[in-house]
């Protein structure tokens, strides 16, 4: 078995009103930015899988996304492999 | 009737349920949302509340305790389930009722008496409210616009799934497409609302409407056979 991480970027489907980025959005004035629009706010899921390989795991983050991490009436997703856990060490560092 | 109230972590109108079941006539009891076991219940009740925290997305992670391998069971076998609120969310996530709850329009969390149209009378969630009676009953909830894309609103409003509608003069609280307040699934056994009937169930507490809700279901229990209201997996 080995390990395999990855990201998983959940964002709104385009037409669906994303109140948390017009939100945003509105704020913008007042950090006096006037050139910034279509805010669209997401999520980021970063996980680790131990499988035999690199496709199996992709399969359960696939599998995970549709099922836990996106609802796919109104969220699409992308998975991206990524580097062994960056953010995971930052955090244990921390945590000390 | 016998009702069964799920506690999932974070539940807060599981025994606000339990009581508006008894004030109803009905034998009411909590169960735990870690067994699959629904006790022989006529009806099951996903209460208002916070389940899981609200993480990730309101209802999802509920979905996956063990007792929703019994719900959906219940379910499949023709047995009662009303989600209210944060069990409404559940429900949805669980695809056991039609739509999505999306944020509020207004970002804010609302709370606050409204008025709901009923758009069925026919149906055990409403079998005893006089048709053409308004009901008033507060709700409470950052995510409850609720969402299909406008072909599936057209299929659902046609077989006439739509259960509940905001009404005047409060109007829609949340943005929630053609006013959709709940809905009932395919079958008409599985309801789902955000707002909260059985905080509603007593003169005292400004509105008793909510309680017709809950008399609805144990007047319709009484109609129906034993045996189409039990789940193959229960006992």
């Amino acid at each position: 078995m080995a390990t395999f991480r990855f990201a998983v970027s959940v964002m709104p489907r385009a037409g669906i009103l994303d109140p948390q980025g017009r939100a945003v959005e509105q704020s913008l004035p007042h950090l006096h930015v006037d050139n910034v629009r279509d805010v669209r706010v997401g999520r980021r899921v970063e996980l680790t899988v131990e499988a035999g390989d690199a496709g199996a795991a992709r399969a359960m983050v696939e599998r995970l996304a549709g099922e836990l991490f996106a609802n796919p009436l109104i969220e699409s997703w992308v998975v991206e492999p990524i580097a062994a856990a960056s953010s995971v060490s930052s955090e244990a560092t921390r945590a000390r | 009737m016998k009702v069964g109230v799920v506690t999932f972590p974070g539940s807060n109108g599981d025994r606000d349920a339990l009581h508006a079941a008894r004030l109803a006539g009905a034998e009411a009891e909590l169960l735990w949302h870690e067994t699959p076991d629904l006790h022989g219940c006529d009806l099951v009740i996903l209460p208002g509340g916070f389940a899981y925290g609200d993480y990730l997305r309101a209802g999802v992670l509920a979905r996956f305790s063990p007792i929703m391998i019994a719900v959906r069971d219940h379910a499949a076998a023709g047995g009662l389930v009303l989600g209210i609120g944060n069990g409404f969310q559940i429900l949805a996530e669980a695809r056991l009722v039609p739509g999505v709850l999306l944020r509020n329009r207004s970002l804010r969390f609302e709370h606050r008496m409204v008025r709901l149209a009923v758009e069925r009378t026919d149906t055990p969630f409403t079998s005893a409210i006089p048709p053409g009676r308004p009901l008033r009953m507060p709700l409470a909830h950052g995510e409850g616009c609720f969402y299909l894309p406008d072909d599936q609103l057209d299929a659902l409003e046609a077989a006439g799934q739509v259960l509940f509608r905001y009404a005047p003069p409060e109007g829609n609280p949340n943005g929630s497409l053609r006013d959709i307040a709940g809905v009932i699934a395919a079958g008409g056994r599985v309801c789902g609302l955000m707002p909260h009937p059985e905080r509603a169930a007593e003169a005292v507490l400004g509105s008793d409407d909510g309680l017709l809700v809950f008399r609805s279901l144990v007047e319709s229990a009484a109609m129906t056979p034993a045996t189409v209201t039990r789940a193959p997996t229960v006992r």
